[in-house]
């Protein structure tokens, strides 16, 4: 048994076929490459059935509430920076219920990484269109297919300033975990877009269909180059894999904070600093 | 020659962005530090600039005053004629008027003054602007109180602005002083009020401030939380003194953020509260849910004011405790305090973290508008401390955060100390924190969940009760920001009939609550419409509630009113 690995059997809650299996590998792998411990490494996950991953890691867990990963991710950062962090959910859940979350987040930049499996799709309420359902896409609440623009998750995170945009894809095992490594190392609020499967509810989004159409970010692409980095994000028709944006000369949000390497469970009470404040008031 | 009483009622009333509030503190803190007995409270309408806002300020040389406004004004100060006609209402027989004569509506005003306060900014500053530095000049020659403590705080306060804004302030001041002072010759007003030297080293505290100060001496270190009046005054205080203490702030995109970045922060051990008002908190009670059922502490501060939505945004009510009684869905186990003085604020806020910690439970804390603005003394040495219990354990391998035990609660480790894994899981979950659909898994949880309440009850706090309570026949009871005007109330009726009980924790309640009550008639006073608390003490205690005396205008209990509420029953 490896690290990260259930110390027991597990009944896992997917569907066979499901694009979950592949990324829960290429996570533990990515996990243990990089050294990290499973006790000082936090998994927030918000619901669905992406949401459920850190149930079947063997890592501290945070499975909270439908669209809030982020936030709490956030806390337990700022509270332990010492702690490897990751948000991990579904498109339906970070992008929509906890929309508001992505941006401000990113605005404040803490050391974390924002794993979102999106497979374009509502998988555990059976079916529904999420934001990133293409248009026409017929499911059962819109009988006669999407009526909204898709919402563009990578263009959203680079116009604001989310320091480390990617997007990779589970059939290509390999620059998944490539992509998920850099994100988890990159000091700052890295997103990650993974297209996964839902082999059930998802029938025009498919593995074939990914394969054919994700191509790989140009070889001359400079990530640095924010405007050419939303010009790549832009793209529809064909979409691109790899690191779109990255921006190395933001501050981190614990630093603006002055949040020093100790953890809040170990603060000493400031007796001094108190009766000052105390002081102030007579 | 005019005889006033040993406790004086001073308004000042004027416009938004006329600076009554630079008046209230700086009386305050010169009044305080003087040596005299203390309290303010103001109200004002929800905009930037214009409308009519006042401040009371009430003064007494005995005993600081309970911490009550009263109906009644000794001395009205009114920077515009809005501001006379908005408090004509409670101008009396005793009330002398300070304002200008021309477009005043000084119909039936017996005791008139008509004071040149624009003149006079005029002349000492070139602009109206100062009219404020010259009403505080006025009140404080009426006084007779020394105007050298005024001209150090304008210099303090105006500093940042020059020089020039700084004398221009305090030559305004020496006008208005000179005239209170000339005035009060004339007219004969004497203020028969002793200075006590020993108030001097008091504290100032309004109720945000105690509640921050509560906040930091219970040891918490992080605040997510959204601007939501009258609530962000707390997370204000914090901002203001997060670097030196190290408590770690932070404004969230919205209260749903708030209240998850606070449990995230919790989850890896800190103290964490989340402060807002009953819309703000509407947002925060999926959280307050997850809270119950991951069994991680979360301190929860609202400060009330008048619903349902956007109600009276800057005004006062007790209307949110059922919210915070019934708010998350599913049932798990929660604490509520309602201070009703700063002391209690200090004392509360420590608890709530405590009881938070120790329990694993959300607490809320419940204040008002009223409560968080008014400001009254406390002396430095009855500032209450509690010690801090580390609740917090190291974890090691095969660490189960939710094992079973005897009173259902499990050691409580956090992600990084030690060699276990925390998981926590808002599905059902077993002993190790995952996902469980088991019916018995669920039944045992439900249980441990639970079997915490008995001993959260006994450790309740007892309500205070004064003015023998034992002996009377009736329970007068307050919870929160009432207890001043309570308090002031049933003394002065001096009735052997009533007693007061003042409650700041509101639930659990105390099971010893029902031998205090029994055999007594029971009248609850609340600052909402149906009576809540009094419901709840049905509920809890099985009591039969006789009246409620109910206010829900948006404005506080003034001591007459309830002293009128309450007379048919001493």
């Amino acid at each position: 048994m490896l690290p990260f690995d259930m110390p027991q059997d597990t009944d896992i809650a997917w569907c066979p076929g499901c694009g979950n299996f592949p990324l829960l590998v290429i996570l533990k792998d990515v996990l243990r490459d990089l050294g990290r411990k499973p006790s000082e490494t936090v998994i927030a996950s918000g619901i669905g059935q992406a949401a459920k991953m850190p149930q079947y890691v063997d890592v501290n867990m945070f499975n909270g509430l439908h669209g809030r990963s982020i936030p709490v991710a956030m806390g337990v950062k700022l509270a332990n920076r010492k702690l490897t962090v990751i948000a991990e959910s579904g498109d339906g859940d970070i992008y929509g219920e906890g929309g508001n979350h992505l941006l401000h987040a990113a605005r404040r930049n803490p050391d974390m990484t924002v794993l979102v499996h999106n497979n374009m799709v509502y998988g555990l309420t059976k079916g529904q269109a999420s934001p990133t359902s293409e248009e026409g896409m017929k499911n059962p609440v819109q009988p006669d297919g999407v009526i909204v623009e898709p919402f563009n998750p990578m263009a959203v995170a680079i116009s604001v300033d989310a320091p480390f945009v990617a997007r990779t894809y589970v059939g290509d095992p390999a620059h998944a975990k490539e992509i998920i490594k850099a994100a988890i190392e990159f000091p700052g609020f890295a997103v990650v877009d993974i297209f996964t499967p839902c082999v059930v509810f998802n029938k025009l989004n498919t593995y074939q269909w990914f394969k054919e159409h994700a191509y790989p970010v140009p070889e001359d692409h400079d990530p640095s180059d924010r405007v050419a980095a939303f010009e790549l994000a832009l793209e529809t028709e064909r979409l691109p894999l790899g690191v779109l944006y990255r921006n190395d000369s933001r501050e981190l949000y614990e630093d603006r904070l002055s949040i020093t390497e100790t953890p809040l469970y170990e603060r000493k009470f400031p007796e001094s600093a108190f009766q000052e404040v105390l002081a102030g008031y007579r | 020659m005019s005889q006033y009483s040993k406790d004086i009622s001073i308004v000042v009333g004027g416009a938004a962005g006329q600076g009554i509030q630079t008046v209230e503190a700086a009386l305050m803190r010169i009044l305080k530090d003087a040596g005299y007995g203390v309290f303010a409270c103001k109200e004002y309408m929800s905009r930037v600039r214009g409308g009519s806002n006042s401040v009371e300020i009430r003064l007494s040389s005995t005993k600081a005053p309970r911490r009550a406004c009263v109906r009644r004004i000794d001395f009205l100060f009114a920077l515009d004629a809005p501001a006379l006609r908005h408090l004509k209402w409670r101008v009396g027989e005793g009330t002398t008027v300070f304002a200008e004569k021309a477009g005043a509506d000084s119909d039936g005003i017996r005791r008139f003054i008509d004071t040149p306060i624009v003149r006079f900014a005029n002349e000492a500053g070139g602009s109206p602007l100062y009219a404020n530095s010259v009403a505080l000049g006025v009140v404080l020659g009426v006084l007779g109180v020394s105007s050298e403590g005024a001209e150090a705080f304008l210099r303090k306060a105006f500093a940042r602005k020059g020089e020039d804004v700084v004398e221009k302030n305090v030559a305004a001041l020496r006008k208005g002083y000179d005239f209170g002072r000339h005035t009060a010759y004339a007219e004969g007003i004497e203020v028969p009020l002793t200075p006590d030297e020993e108030k001097k080293d008091d504290l100032l505290l309004d109720g945000t401030t105690a509640l921050g100060i509560g906040a930091l001496a219970g040891g918490c270190d992080f605040i997510s939380s959204y601007p939501m009046s009258p609530g962000t005054g707390v997370l204000a205080f914090l901002a203001q003194h997060a670097k030196k203490c190290g408590v770690v702030v932070d404004q969230a995109e919205d209260e749903i953020s708030a209240i998850n970045a606070g449990l995230g922060a919790s989850y890896a051990g800190a103290r964490a509260l989340v402060t807002t008002s009953g819309g703000g908190f509407d947002l925060m009670q999926e959280g307050v849910s997850l809270s119950g059922m991951i069994e991680t502490p979360i301190v929860i501060h609202i400060g009330q004011r008048p619903g349902p939505a956007t109600g009276l945004p800057t005004r006062t009510e007790q209307g949110d405790l059922n919210l915070a009684l019934y708010a998350g869905h599913g049932e798990f186990v929660r604490a509520i305090y309602a201070p009703g003085t700063p002391a209690e604020a200090i004392e509360t806020m420590q608890k709530a973290f405590d009881t938070a910690d120790a329990y694993q439970i959300p607490v809320f804390v419940l204040s008002d508008q009223y409560f968080l603005d008014a400001v009254s003394p406390l002396d430095a040495g009855d500032v209450p401390r509690m010690p801090i219990t580390k609740h917090v354990v190291k974890s090691e391998n095969g660490y189960h955060r939710y094992a079973l035990s005897k009173d259902g609660l499990s050691p409580r480790a956090v992600p990084g100390h030690g060699d276990g894994l925390v998981c926590v899981d808002s599905d059902e979950h077993d002993e190790s924190g995952h996902i469980t659909e088991s019916f018995d898994v669920r039944k045992a949880m439900m249980e441990k969940r639970f079997r915490r309440l008995d001993a959260l009850r006994d450790d309740a706090m007892m309500p205070k009760s004064f003015d023998n309570f034992e002996e009377s026949e009736t329970a007068v009871i307050s919870w929160g920001s009432n207890k001043g005007v309570l308090e002031e109330v049933i003394g002065k009726l001096g009735s052997k009939t009533l007693g007061g009980l003042h409650f700041a924790q509101v639930f659990p309640i105390n099971p010893d609550v029902k031998k205090l009550l029994k055999g007594k008639r029971i009248v609850v006073v609340e600052n909402n419409h149906s009576g809540q608390f009094a419901d709840l003490l049905v509920r809890e205690l099985g009591v039969k509630v006789s009246r409620r005396v109910l206010k829900s205008t948006g404005e506080p209990f003034s001591v007459e009113e309830l002293i009128e509420e309450l007379r048919s029953e001493a």
